[in-house]
């Protein structure tokens, strides 16, 4: 054995692991600073969004959340009728969203043959392929003026004289309003509420389900019973998820929603919202307080919408297991 | 009276009805949208469209061949910036965070930028980018649109990659491999096709985006291949021409408006058929 050799190849090899050392060291910071680009995007728009909102939270403080004046020839702000517009909207998409969503995810998991569910599923994702926008021209063109003809004056017809609710009903059927924008808005949210809930349900243990249909449960009774308490955090989690979609949809409302920065207590009259008011008016805004205020109607968005979307995906992720937080 | 019997069936019956009409409720919402869209695209289809440029207000005819080239590039630069991002903390996430508290607090923030409203990403590049270039250009458009497709790769990469079965990786470290190696020649290259898949699905859902893209590329009437300026568009000249009182506008606006719709369906369609068949094998 000549001894240079050997430890010639032993420091070689060391110099080799060194070498690798360093290279994993590397690329392992290397992909966590990646990863930062996502935290420092956050971040930045939290900063920035402040930054540039700030003349107006200066001018009208805290009160900007809860006046009701937009006007730009005075150039008095206040968030109230699109932060109004924005939540009615929602909550009135995720009324209309999620007995449907339940009712899709309850096909898909319990009653529809095995060979369908693929291609039904598929077609439920679809929708929610499809670009805002283009829920936003049918929504204008197409659904907006059956709606006028035929859904609200019978609704009226209906609904107008009944004390309190009446009112909600109230004005000229003109298509387009509040209750438009929530209808077009709950389509676009089935699909995202509809595959988290089909996703929690098919976490259901074979056997709970086996069991109660063994004592003789009815397929309802089973869902009821057995699948919607085990999944309760998850499907809640699954709501939220369209609340938080629904509340920061742009396109779609804007083109549906009337544009009309007040409050009207009535479903048929137009509105706005914080996205579409951003939509309709930055473009063309004034340097000065009127920017300023949109940038404050955007951080309010973001912060609302953020702190949605954080339950929503810390329930998700408690119910199916996974590590999210 | 009822028997108990026969009202759980009834009511079980019911259950089952309405979930059934849920269902159909919600195909026929799509039928309806796509069956609008054809007919009014379709009608709007022509070769015009791809060889005219937009027209200006009150005159006739007029294609979309400015906005679908701006609109082709903006796509481009936004996915190879968000691409390599995308990947490589998508590869941090998968390879070095199944245990660290840092990792989970970015797949937590990553999941809650998936559904961040895109329009407030429109305001955060214009303060960051447009503001301060003093300018719309089509370089502001991708950055906001990159940075609404950079979570959808970084979630699909990984969730991708921790389907790698780790007797793969310890096989390569077995042999000597380096863990640069193992995660880009190895694991990386075992879930190719999954990746370029979450690449694609970021594509298609950025290709409709038009809220971001108001206040950062633009519009603009006339060709242009340069990306420090204003840039046509799809998205915002459908908005713009749908809600304008021309004819001839809200037909392009509707010939747009299919061409982006079919390019989104067919991607997501085909990584679907894709996907079931490598299941099958």
């Amino acid at each position: 054995m000549s001894e240079p050799s050997a430890s010639a190849g032993i420091d070689l090899h060391a110099q080799q692991v060194r070498k690798f050392r360093l290279q994993d060291l590397s690329f392992h910071l290397i992909t966590q600073l990646f990863a930062l680009v996502v935290l420092a995007a956050l971040v930045g728009i939290l900063v920035s969004l402040t930054i540039e909102a700030w003349p107006s939270l200066e001018e009208f403080g805290a009160a900007f959340l809860w006046t009701n004046v937009w006007s730009v020839p005075d150039d008095e702000y206040g968030a109230l009728a699109a932060i109004y517009g924005t939540v009615v909207t929602s909550v009135l998409a995720l009324l209309i969203a999620v007995p449907i969503s339940f009712g899709i995810a309850l096909f898909l998991t319990e009653t529809c043959p095995l060979w369908l569910r693929r291609p039904l599923g598929t077609a439920i994702e679809l929708l929610a392929g499809i670009p805002s926008i283009v829920y936003g021209i049918w929504g204008l063109f197409i659904f907006a003026p059956l709606f006028a003809d035929y859904i609200q004056p019978p609704l009226q017809d209906l609904l107008g004289d009944v004390p309190v609710i009446g009112g909600w009903f109230s004005g000229p059927p003109i298509g387009v309003g509040i209750l438009t924008a929530s209808i077009v808005l709950s389509l676009m949210v089935i699909p995202f509420i509809a595959s988290v809930m089909r996703d929690v349900f098919e976490t259901v243990p074979d056997v709970l389900k086996e069991s109660a249909y063994g004592v003789g449960c009815t397929t309802w009774e089973v869902v009821r019973n057995v699948v919607l308490p085990y999944t309760r955090v998850g499907v809640i989690g699954g709501i939220m998820l369209g609340l938080g979609r629904a509340l920061g949809e742009t396109m779609a409302v804007t083109f549906v929603i009337g544009n009309a920065n007040r409050i009207n207590p009535s479903l048929f009259a137009p509105g706005t919202s914080i996205a579409s008011t951003l939509a309709n008016e930055f473009g063309e805004a004034d340097p000065g307080l009127h920017i300023a205020s949109l940038f404050a109607l955007g951080l309010v968005l973001f912060i609302i919408t953020f702190i949605v979307l954080a339950i929503s995906r810390w329930l998700i992720s408690r119910s199916m297991g996974s590590e999210g937080l | 009276m009822m028997s108990l019997y026969t009202r759980r069936i009834w009511i079980n019956r019911i259950g089952i009805g309405l979930s059934m009409i849920a269902m159909s409720f919600g195909l026929l919402a799509l039928m309806w949208i796509l069956w609008t869209l054809f007919s009014k695209g379709f009608a709007a289809l022509s070769m015009d469209l791809f060889t005219q440029d937009t027209p200006a207000p009150g005159s006739d005819g007029g294609g979309l061949r400015n906005a679908i080239v701006g609109s082709g590039l903006i796509l481009l630069f936004s996915m190879l910036i968000s691409t390599p991002i995308g990947i490589l903390a998508g590869i941090y996430l998968a390879e070095f965070g199944r245990i660290s508290r840092f990792a989970s607090f970015t797949r937590f923030m990553t999941d809650i930028m998936l559904s961040a409203p895109s329009i407030v990403i429109g305001l955060f590049v214009y303060a960051l980018f447009v503001a301060t270039t003093g300018g719309f250009s089509g370089w502001a458009g991708s950055l906001a649109l990159a940075l609404i497709a950079i979570p959808v790769v970084v979630r699909t990469t990984e969730n991708m990659l921790k389907l790698v079965p780790t007797s793969l990786r310890e096989a390569a470290f077995a042999v000597g491999a380096p863990r640069w190696q193992v995660s880009l020649k190895v694991t990386l290259r075992a879930v190719k096709s999954g990746v370029v898949t979450g690449v694609l699905l970021a594509m298609a859902r950025i290709t409709g985006e038009t809220a971001p893209l108001l206040f950062t590329a633009l519009n603009n009437q006339f060709f242009s291949t340069d990306m420090s300026e204003p840039m046509g568009n799809l998205p915002v000249v459908i908005y713009q021409f749908a809600l304008s009182p021309y004819e001839n506008w809200i037909n392009l606006a509707w010939g747009g408006a299919l061409l982006i719709a079919m390019l989104v369906l067919a991607v997501n369609i085909g990584v679907r058929v894709v996907f079931r068949n490598k299941d099958k094998r």
